[in-house]
């Protein structure tokens, strides 16, 4: 191991970054300016495992780390300029920084040192120019780059090309299967089909326009995104929104969180040929997100949330029927519980099907369900409490197994603590006004919020007059990505679809 | 005169089945949506399916071989001509002679062959995936069936169908463990032999997860249309074959005169959509099993045929 350098440092990450100057203007937390040997210690940091990362972006001449330690629960950004156009690649010791590095190279130009995968992630080479985001973009024919997939050896391995178009009407990916018989030896995934330009298409817009383009990167997050976004913006402008505001903004999320939970648990029953509990959550959701749509103009709840407050509210009436309806809600949901729970033949194909070790989900920081029912005990919501959160406490559920039944269950037990949540935000909302002005600020801000398969984290420079210089949203599924293809290893090609709906990562959050 | 009537009695069973095939899996896709809490589509929508396949021009691969044009119609062939011997509405027809349950068995048997092997044709990874899976099912599911023969060989002396019924029909064989048994290995090997949840999931999208869908999923127009009709007749074959061999009462014997045929076909049509019902509750019921528990299910088939035609050997009363 001699080539991983020395080992990590053994202190904390405020007292290793304080060491570096901090960039001025960034909220809320610090961002640092490393040089070349902090940014390799920062590699051997993340392998050691007692550092998390939750984001990883570039700029024409920057690098930039999210970073995060459960220990002390500091969040810092560290950056490396890089003027030659390159830096050392954390992914050589990490991971999980992959394919976010193979991004940073593929709109930056910038060069990831030591990065052994050569191969593009978003950019298929169908593009008509190369580096789009970098300062000086290249003009390209649009030949597509070859693709060689991770070679497998062995006796008997045959491959099975999967997509980018499915036989199902669902987002285009790729996937390798190498299987010998019917188990799968390795997947590797290949996505990027949707990519739509959307950090170039926010470059020098106005926040306000942002907005919307925002809550349409993974339109079944939408609340999370507008929500992160909002919290940026806020920072870069220290205001604080209203109190109603926030607690209207947690009654959508956790509707949102509803109705893409039990839309999730019925496409996993479904994939498991059990048609009967997907007819029934169908309706449960479909109830919701009409009422949703009656009384918040949208029926996914897309455009209620802006920076300095919420464009939507909730008289007495409307939340009179959201009251009778999670209530009724509620007690049909539990009857679909016992229905999954009292079926053999359903347990038979969830239990031990699709197992996440708990030490990957660590390693990749892997949020939502996917994290939490392989024992990694994280949440936004509780763990980096942005109000309304701090005063309901929510209680997150966690599980070990790492199988397909135990992401069924974080589902469940998160319905049932969301309507519990609804109940007590509908007693509690407080009155007053909506919005607050926003006084247009230069600087740098981060706003993060829970959405139902993890955090989504949002980074953003503004200019004195309201437009965006540069806004990176960084889906959780960059994250759990990587992981499908580790739990699917030794089960067999015909559960994938179960494993990959159980996961139910974006792919539109991830190629953008 | 004797031997015209003989030939329409003959052609009307061949007609029948081809014409209440597409009615069969409408009536249980129906029942299915209506178990499901959904309206479902109306009981013709098969025969509308069927039609708009045969105005489709087919598309075919390039990597296609002749034998990919072929073998819908083999398929088709083999399994009208199965679903015709099977009596339905009356025994001793023109070609009860032929109805020899072994002979029924090959048929079928013959269709899946020929389908496997367009489904391996194209050279698509999905229609190699489908043919191996289905030949794995094939080769566990005729087994069982043959168990199921010959216990009602044993039983009825034969292994005619006409004859097998007809002997049911007449003597008083009450109830019997070894009957019990074999109908319920032979529900088994239907289920596993149509495709249906839980060893495979007729409706599902999922390419990996497919069987019977994977093997057929380079076929269009009407080479579909075909396969669909095919699958359809086998559906109805086992369901008739179940309706004649367990619950043959309402069937028009060789003795009788044949002014009760309208009876024998009311009474048929009847049994097949209880049939069809319950396949369709026990389908919304169960998930589907993983594919290496497939043997397990159709080794249950086997051991269950087996201990029928064990009990006929220890008494003849069980």
């Amino acid at each position: 191991m001699s080539d991983l350098g020395p080992p990590a440092p053994e202190l904390p990450l405020a007292e290793f970054l304080a060491a570096y100057p901090v960039v001025p203007e960034h909220r809320p937390w610090a961002r640092h300016l490393l040089d070349r040997a902090g940014w390799e210690a920062l590699a051997r940091w993340l392998a050691s495992g007692t550092v998390e990362l939750f984001a990883l972006w570039g700029e024409p001449t920057a690098v930039h780390a999210a970073l995060f330690e459960p220990a002390t629960e500091v969040l810092a950004v560290a950056s490396l300029p890089c003027p030659e156009g390159r830096f050392p690649a954390l992914g050589r010791l990490h991971p999980p920084a992959i394919r976010l590095e193979r991004t940073i190279r593929d709109l930056f130009g910038l060069e990831p040192e030591g990065l052994e995968d050569r191969r593009g992630w978003l950019d298929h080479g169908r593009w008509l120019v190369r580096r789009p985001l970098a300062a000086d973009p290249v003009p390209h024919d649009g030949t597509p780059d070859p693709y060689p997939f991770l070679p497998v050896e062995g006796e008997g391995i045959h491959e099975i090309p999967v997509g980018p178009i499915h036989a199902g009407i669902i987002e285009p990916g790729h996937f390798r299967f190498n299987a010998q018989g019917e188990t799968v030896v390795r997947l590797e995934a290949r996505l990027g089909w949707v990519h739509k330009g959307i950090e170039k298409r926010l470059e020098g817009s106005h926040w306000r326009e942002a907005a919307r383009v925002l809550g349409r990167v993974s339109g079944d997050a939408t609340v999370a995104y507008q929500w992160a976004f909002a919290r940026a913006v806020e920072a870069v402008s220290e205001v604080e929104p209203p109190e109603r505001a926030v607690w209207l903004r947690a009654l959508l999320s956790e509707l949102e969180r509803i109705a893409m939970h039990l839309h999730d648990i019925g496409f996993v029953c479904n994939d498991a040929a059990f048609a009967l509990i997907h007819a029934h959550t169908g309706i449960l959701r479909e109830q919701l997100l009409q009422l949703c749509g009656e009384l918040f103009g949208h029926r996914l709840m897309m455009d209620t949330i802006l920076p300095g407050g919420i464009a939507v509210d909730l008289d007495q009436r409307g939340a009179g029927r959201l009251r009778d309806l999670t209530r009724s809600l509620a007690s049909r949901f539990e009857r679909l519980v016992r229905i999954y729970e009292d079926t053999p033949s359903l347990q038979d194909r969830t239990v031990t099907t699709g197992i996440l070790a708990p030490a990957l989900a660590r390693r990749f920081a892997a949020g939502g369900y996917v994290g939490r029912a392989s024992g990694r005990d994280f949440d936004c919501r509780r763990d980096l409490a942005y109000p309304p959160y701090d005063q309901l406490r929510p209680t997150i559920p966690v599980r070990r197994e790492g199988d397909v039944n135990a992401r069924v269950w974080i589902r469940i037990e998160e319905i049932r603590t969301s309507l519990a949540l609804i109940a007590r935000i509908l007693d509690a909302l407080p009155r007053g006004p909506l919005t607050v002005p926003v006084p247009e600020r230069a600087g740098e801000g981060v706003g993060m919020a829970e959405s139902f398969r993890g955090e989504v984290f949002v980074w953003l420079r503004l200019d004195g007059e309201g437009r965006i210089l540069r806004c990176h949203p960084r889906d959780p599924s960059w994250f759990q990505w990587p992981l499908l293809e580790a739990a699917i290893e030794n089960n067999i090609v015909a559960d994938f679809p179960l494993c990959n709906k159980s996961f139910d990562c974006s792919y539109s959050g991830v190629d953008l | 005169m004797r031997l015209l009537l003989d030939l329409l009695a003959q052609g009307l069973q061949m007609t029948l089945v081809l014409a209440a095939a597409p009615l069969l899996v409408g009536w249980t896709r129906k029942l299915r949506a209506r178990l499901l809490r959904r309206r479902g589509p109306d009981l013709v929508q098969p025969y509308r399916d069927l039609v708009r396949l045969l105005r489709k021009e087919p598309v075919i691969a390039h990597s296609a071989s002749p034998y990919f044009r072929v073998a819908p119609y083999l398929v088709f062939a083999s399994t009208w001509i199965a679903a015709a011997l099977v009596p339905t509405y009356a025994t001793g027809l023109m070609f009860h002679w032929a109805t020899d349950l072994i002979a029924i068995v090959a048929f079928l048997g013959f269709a899946r062959f020929a389908l496997g092997l367009a489904g391996m044709d194209v050279g698509t990874a999905f229609g190699g995936i489908g043919s191996s899976r289905e030949v794995m099912i094939a080769s566990l599911a005729e087994p069982a069936m043959l168990l199921v023969v010959f216990t009602l060989a044993l039983l009825a002396g034969s292994t005619q169908l006409s004859a097998i019924a007809e002997f049911l029909v007449r003597e008083p064989v009450g109830l019997r463990v070894s009957l019990g048994l074999a109908l319920v290995a032979l529900l088994m090997v239907a289920i596993a032999e149509n495709a249906r949840i839980p060893v495979d999931n007729p409706t599902t999208h999922l390419e990996l997860t497919m069987v019977h869908e994977a093997m057929v999923l380079e076929y269009s127009g009407r080479h579909l249309a075909l396969i669909e009709a095919a699958s359809a007749l086998k559906l109805t074959a086992y369901f008739s074959l179940v309706a004649c061999l367990f619950f043959p009462f309402g069937m028009v014997t060789s003795t009788s005169s044949p002014l009760l045929y309208p009876l024998g076909i009311l009474a048929w049509m009847a049994k097949i959509a209880v049939l069809g019902a319950v396949l369709a509750v026990f389908e919304t019921a169960v998930a589907k099993l993983r594919v290496f528990r497939v043997p397990e299910f159709l080794g249950g088939a086997f051991v269950l045929g087996f201990l029928g035609t064990l009990l006929l050997f220890v008494s003849r009363a069980l």
